[in-house]
């Protein structure tokens, strides 16, 4: 396959942004037509998420100059195997959480143009090329959720969301402490540029770039919720209205991809980072898994019940990404794993709470559910998924991960981690389900689910059949992934090779 | 003496801001997250060096280096950084207004017993 026109790079963040300008203006003029321009625009954005990943799998590491200015100078994008593939997961989920946000979105304003936005700020984080543009983009996908996670909320989602903002602002703020930190010890902030200049500093310097560094793990230990810094994501996540906490699936995926791009990409050559930075990180993670299994057992309700999943398995990405290559590569098959199988979850459990009536979430008695064997279905699978038992794609990834980690210092505890935050999961959920299901009384007072919500869920089953039956082709690319990670040479040469378009380029035909 | 200035004003600004936002209170933590981002920008605004009337923009018949200008570069950083943190501040100060009203106080500490009460669906 030929390498696409560079210029698709700058699409998937382009045309969310101008889709949601439209929207504003859809909104008002012609209400009616708001919902296909979103769902059109998102479908649109996820092809094209899917037919770069494809360029991406060539190995071509796609470069987008804006400005047509040099790379340390410019602005740069950049399509490599990592980002392709979280484009492309971000693509599935979106469309599915749309899907389902469908219903919801009459009832406040601007929600479209909110949701939107959300996507070209995703979207860029995972193409930019430098460190401040990554602050950018954060803060453009923090806005925009801020919005989601309030619209229609009440009293107490209200006070959930003013904690989310605060602590993401105070994140903000040391997001921007170290970039300037950064660029006042290199002189650069381009990824592919600090990879070339921090090992040659002066060692007085070195000591403030690996602080800048770790001041950096903070602030995306904030967004993946890592364990001292996670405590919001319960709280916050189950105030989100359903097709919101589905999409919310991919935000703390945000914070590991940054974990990853800046420990390997930018710190990558540091021996410093890789014997105390990724040591600090595995445990960190170890705990979070610890934390999120507790909660998971501890919590009496469905919605924080998958929350502290997402908890264990953000934890579980981290320690894994720290183990060297190969349970990399089973990390980010299971990356793909847990968010699908997390955002179905999530859309699942609210439909499941919206036909009990007044108990909602809460286990134990309640009226029969409107469609308990399709529900009590969905549930099984999507837990099982995420639990990780056989045949389904979470089993593949825990297999890939572990497999990997064999070779690793730490594995025992990884194992034990891992396959003990397995097992209390599928406690929490077993006896979330057979509570839910099973104690009933009264008259069914729900109705049945509307076709947004089981379109959005057959978008992400359909998504997850697909990673089990390719199962070899995924581990194949997350794999190769990890390789190109392993090797931030490939990446800065690509980004500072690049030359601009010259006069005589552009008059070619 | 101005090093000396800046970087107490900085660490001036950060402690207050610190110690603000670790209050229970809405209007004391955006306060505290305004003094934070005011100490944000100017660690950002001297991380290009501090320089005494120099100019950030290339003149004719002067050598184009650092030694002769201020970097350009960090005053565009501190300037999206004042724009962001301003609607930020603007976003936080209306969540606080509407949660003084729905929730009748402004404290901001959780609710434990009903806090996943009024989920929209």
């Amino acid at each position: 396959m030929t390498p696409a026109p560079e210029h698709w790079l700058v699409v998937p963040i382009v045309l969310p942004l101008f889709a949601a300008a439209l929207l504003l203006l859809v909104e008002r003029v012609r209400p009616a037509w708001e919902a296909p321009v979103s769902l059109v625009v998102t479908v649109a954005v996820a092809v094209l998420a899917f037919r770069l990943a494809a360029v991406a799998d060539t190995d071509h590491i796609g470069v987008y100059l804006l400005g047509n200015w040099r790379a340390p100078f410019g602005i740069v994008l950049v399509l490599d195997r990592l980002a392709a593939l979280m484009l492309a997961l971000t693509g599935v989920i979106a469309v599915a959480s749309l899907a389902a946000a469908l219903r919801l979105a009459g009832r406040g304003p601007h929600f479209h143009a909110f949701f939107q936005l959300q996507l070209a700020g995703l979207n860029g984080a995972f193409l930019t090329g430098d460190v401040f543009n990554l602050f950018v983009f954060f803060e453009v996908l923090l806005i925009a959720s801020y919005a989601l996670l309030l619209h229609h909320a009440g009293g107490r989602a209200l006070r959930a969301g003013l904690h989310y903002v605060v602590i993401n602002l105070i994140g903000a703020s040391l997001f921007l402490i170290a970039a300037s930190l950064l660029y006042g010890v290199a002189g650069t902030l381009n990824f592919a540029d600090l990879a070339g200049r921090l090992p040659v500093l002066p060692a007085w310097d070195t000591g403030l770039a690996r602080g800048a560094g770790l001041l950096l793990m903070v602030v995306f230990g904030v967004k993946a919720a890592l364990l001292p810094l996670g405590f919001w994501l319960p709280e916050t996540y189950g105030a989100a209205p359903a097709p919101v906490a589905a999409l919310f699936a991919i935000m703390t995926k945000v914070g590991i991809y940054a974990i990853i791009r800046v420990s390997f990409t930018v710190f990558g050559g540091d021996d410093w980072m890789a014997d105390w930075g990724r040591p600090a990180l595995f445990a960190l993670g170890l705990l979070t898994i610890a934390f999120g299994a507790m909660g998971a057992l501890a919590t009496k309700r469905l919605v924080p019940l998958i929350a502290y999943l997402v908890l264990i398995s953000s934890g579980t990405l981290i320690a894994a990404a720290m183990l060297g290559v190969a349970a990399l590569g089973g990390a980010l098959y299971y990356l793909v794993h847990t968010t699908l199988a997390v955002a179905s979850l999530f859309l699942i459990v609210h439909a499941i709470a919206d036909q009990r009536g007044p108990r909602v979430d809460r286990f134990g008695n309640g009226p029969p559910l409107a469609q308990p064997a399709l529900l009590g279905m969905l549930f099984l699978i999507g837990a099982s998924a995420a639990a990780g038992l056989p045949p389904l794609s979470g089993f593949i990834g825990k297999v890939l991960m572990l497999q990997g980690s064999l070779q690793a210092p730490l594995v025992a505890w990884f194992w034990a981690a891992v396959l003990g935050s397995g097992l209390l999961a599928t406690f929490a959920l077993a006896r979330a389900g057979s509570s839910v299901f099973w104690k009933t009384h009264g008259t069914v007072t729900g109705s049945p689910m509307a076709p947004g919500d089981r379109v959005g869920i057959a978008v992400l089953a359909v998504a997850g059949i697909f990673l089990i039956v390719f199962a070899g082709g995924a581990a194949r690319y997350s794999m190769a992934t990890a390789q190109q990670l392993a090797q931030p040479r490939i990446y800065t040469g690509a980004v500072l090779g690049y030359a601009p378009v010259s006069p005589q380029r552009r008059s070619a035909p | 003496m101005t090093e000396w200035l800046f970087a107490s004003a900085i660490g001036v600004f950060t402690a207050c801001g610190v110690w603000l936002v670790l209050r229970a209170r809405t209007f004391d933590v955006v306060l505290g997250l305004a003094l934070f981002s005011y100490a944000v920008n100017l660690f950002i605004f001297a991380m290009g060096r501090l320089t005494f009337a120099a100019p950030a923009i290339v003149q004719p018949g002067t050598q184009a280096t650092l030694s002769h200008y201020a970097d350009p570069l960090p005053q565009a950083l501190v300037l999206t950084a004042i724009v962001i943190s301003f609607a930020m501040t603007a976003l936080v100060l209306t969540l606080a207004l509407k949660g003084r009203f729905v929730n009748r106080g402004d404290a901001c500490d959780a609710d434990v017993e009903t806090r996943f009460e009024d989920v929209p669906r």
